[in-house]
């Protein structure tokens, strides 16, 4: 086989791949990349699809922190800067620098009632991390 | 004592600068000697700062804001590394070690080609010891002394965490020597057979450390963190990824230009991008520009630094790729279908593989400069990541047979016969009788497909039986990391689909189900360690008549003030019940204690392969016995 043909039929396959990739990472990007909610923002917006696997951010409202009658599932309310709120539901462990007051961020689907079911939080391991997507809380008063 | 270690890192820098000069200017024993005495002052240097830490010396503002007189001995000297300084140190240490190395054991025959490679890797030494010593400098004293330090970030103190940075290091960095080849090949414009069996071995050398990094991190991350999983798509993760596929790419490219003298000019451009997408990978996590879950030490200012060595280093052997490629000769000639084309498909695969996961990494970045707030996940990846990687491994068994110049194609209809019909087992397998997904159970079948493919090329290549043992090294290598990919993809498969997990939240004496297994409470109690405090639960883990005692714990370190999770592993024999302890909840007035318990089967036989393929590596390195 000639050089020169090898080579168009090499830039092919290679071609093929990539824009296979490429269409593959484009949907994927379009239905996977996580769309990010403050309450301020959700207000605004509104509510995303139902099902739609999207982030939730902001700081949680000291005192209203509450578990379920099992225990295992703990729900708490997201403020901003806004007069809005999300209530989050998460099933499982708090991560280890959760506090009522802290900043955080879900990943989680909002489901009718605009509650939002939580399946992973972040909270960074360092005590001096704050989520990059968060502006800081007014100290009111 | 700190001044010395500092002195050391200027004499290393000065020899780093003389082993850079007289390695350009083509005398390769001075280039050699430079290399040797660079590496000789940096291992006093990094010395006296392991000592600094041992001692717990608090007059060095590294050792005070990064260790503790309470610390077991192991985390303080691991501490050494297990901060941005002491990394960067390391860093330096490991590019000197390897110029050393290339002086001692390189075997071309080629002394300008040696002693440019030399002088190419004293410089990139003195581009990291500039940076060190200019930019994060680890032997700063403080006046006065504290008395006490801050600590080590608890959740580093830990026995894989100790090995896992000078692991992964000693990949990342092995590629600067693997750089440092494929330039000085481009200057000659001889990227040829002496190169390849040269670059092979550095590329291995590198490509085995990085593996094991890689999988003592993924490790470190299971049972520490205590999420459960073992991969997390955190972009720390993707930057250390990258280079490992891009130096698959390369181990596998490389070998054509050994046997055949072809794709010279694309390993070297793979020998480059290696180590580019390795400092590409600090740079990511040293910037702070991404948002990780690893919480490292952030600077921007020291990112830029490393962008303008990633652009310095990059520009500089992309000219010079651009110059020197087209004189490269093409090699034997081949048909498309034969092992160089089997191995180019081999080659645009893991290359296209890696580009989308730089995407993912990027995307979020991407999309913030253009204004929106973004993050790709796990479903990104499975989607774009998982079936090029399928599309590797479907082809592997079947073209790993292949002649060089044109493939003998008779045998096609048995292998597409036999692939189908592992297909149609393990479809009705894992529908009928596993109840599991289709994908699922084509991606078992796949790993099987590589497992039976890597044992029957083994019997293919020794003709008869009795001479399995006697064949080269190298082909048990392949062997081994080709069945380790195919156990590694197997053991992947059937945890990420056969996990269970559950929360529970239990009084002592209380219990819950995961997988058939009970978990009961016993009790929680209160202990002290060297430098923590910590809650720990004891758990009886029963099934039918198996019974085991969990002890899951909850630190605390005042130093750091901070809690970290110990996980409770219990081995089943097929898999790992495992569980963390969360916090303390009230519950109607009355304390109960959280729990997060997964059971992971087949955990091991993930990790398994991943060392199969490590070995594999170490394998295909060992000198062929002379006959």
């Amino acid at each position: 086989m000639r050089a020169r043909t090898r080579r168009l039929y090499t830039f092919g396959i290679a071609a093929l791949l990539l824009l296979a990739a490429a269409v593959l990472a484009f949907f994927a990007l379009r239905e996977n990349a996580n769309l990010f909610y403050t309450p301020e923002i959700l207000a605004e917006k509104g509510q995303p699809e139902d099902g739609k696997v999207v982030k939730v951010g902001g700081w949680v409202e000291p005192g209203s922190l509450a578990y379920s009658e099992d225990g295992a599932t703990m729900i708490f309310t997201v403020i901003d800067n806004s007069p809005h709120t999300i209530r989050v539901s998460y099933t499982g462990i708090a991560p280890d620098l959760f506090r009522e007051g802290q900043g955080v961020v879900a990943t989680g689907q909002f489901g009718p009632e605009g509650a939002f079911t939580a399946r992973q939080i972040l909270a960074k391991h360092d005590e001096n991390y704050q989520p990059r997507e968060l502006k800081p809380l007014d100290v009111a008063g | 004592m700190i001044e010395l270690g500092h002195f050391a890192a200027f004499l290393a820098l000065a020899a780093a600068l003389a082993q850079g000069m007289f390695g350009l200017m083509g005398q390769r024993r001075m280039a050699g000697l430079a290399a040797y005495a660079g590496f000789a002052v940096m291992i006093l240097s990094f010395v006296t700062l392991v000592v600094a830490f041992a001692r717990s010396d608090f007059s060095v503002a590294l050792v005070a804001n990064n260790s503790h007189t309470l610390k077991p001995m192991i985390y303080k000297i691991a501490g050494a590394w297990g901060n941005h300084e002491g990394s960067m140190a390391l860093w330096c240490l490991v590019t000197l070690g390897f110029g050393a190395a290339g002086a001692l054991w390189m075997r071309t025959g080629r002394d300008l080609f040696e002693a440019r490679a030399l002088g190419i890797q004293g410089l990139l030494a003195v581009g990291a010891l500039a940076y060190l010593l200019f930019a994060s400098s680890p032997f700063l004293r403080l006046d006065p002394a504290p008395f006490q330090g801050a600590g080590l970030n608890p959740l580093l103190q830990d026995p894989a965490l100790s090995i896992h940075p000078p692991m992964l290091y000693l990949g990342y960095v092995g590629y600067s020597f693997v750089f440092a080849l494929a330039a000085a090949g481009l200057m000659e414009a001889r990227v040829d057979s002496v190169w390849a069996k040269e670059a092979r071995r550095w590329s291995l050398a590198a490509f085995i450390p990085l593996t094991l990094g890689i999988a003592l991190g993924s490790y470190w991350a299971y049972y520490e963190l205590g999420w459960g999983g073992w991969w997390f798509w955190d972009p720390v993760e993707n930057a250390s990824l990258m280079p490992w596929l891009i130096g698959a790419a390369l181990l596998h490219s490389v070998v054509v230009t050994e046997k055949r003298e072809g794709f010279g000019a694309w390993s070297a451009l793979l020998a480059v991008l290696a180590f580019l997408f390795s400092i590409m990978g600090a740079f990511l996590v040293r910037s702070g520009i991404l948002t990780s879950v690893h919480a490292f030490a952030v600077d921007p200012e020291r990112g830029m630094l490393l962008l303008f060595g990633l652009l310095t280093y990059g520009g500089f052997a992309l000219v010079l790729f651009a110059m020197r490629a087209p004189k490269l000769s093409g090699g034997k000639p081949w048909m498309l279908l034969s092992r160089e084309g089997a191995l180019m498909a081999n080659n645009i695969v893991l290359i296209v593989a890696a580009l989308t996961v730089l995407l993912g990494t990027l995307f979020p970045l991407m999309a913030e400069a253009a204004g929106r707030t973004i993050s790709v996940g796990e479903p990104y990846f499975n989607l774009t990541f998982t079936p090029m990687l399928a599309l590797l491994l479907l082809i592997l068994p079947v073209v790993q047979a292949w002649a060089w110049g044109k493939a003998d194609l008779k045998n096609w209809s048995k292998w597409a016969i036999a692939g189908g019909a592992l297909a149609l087992v393990f479809l009705a397998l894992g529908v009928g009788l596993w109840d599991i997904s289709i994908g699922a159970a084509l991606g078992l079948a796949l790993g099987a497909w590589l497992v039976i493919g890597a044992l029957w090329e083994l019997k293919r290549r020794a003709i008869t039986p009795g001479r399995i043992f006697r064949l080269p090294p190298r082909v048990w290598g392949m062997t081994l990391a080709h069945m380790g990919l195919g156990l590694f993809v197997i053991g992947a498969v059937v945890e990420t689909t056969g996990r269970y997990e559950t929360t529970v939240a239990l009084a002592e004496g209380g219990s819950g189900t995961v997988a058939g297994w009970t978990l009961t409470l016993d009790q929680v109690r209160a202990i002290e360690g060297p430098n923590w405090y910590a809650d720990r639960a004891q758990l009886t883990a029963t099934r039918g008549s198996a019974k085991a005692i969990m002890t899951p714990m909850k630190r605390y370190y005042p130093a750091a003030q901070m809690p970290t999770t110990e996980t409770a592993i219990h081995k089943t024999g097929t898999g790992d019940l495992y569980a963390a302890l969360g916090e303390q909840r009230m519950v109607d007035g009355a304390p109960r204690w959280v729990f997060r318990v997964y059971y992971n089967p087949m955990i091991d036989l993930l990790y398994f392969g991943v060392i199969l393929m490590a070995l594999g590596g170490a394998f295909s390195l060992w000198p062929r016995r002379k006959a």
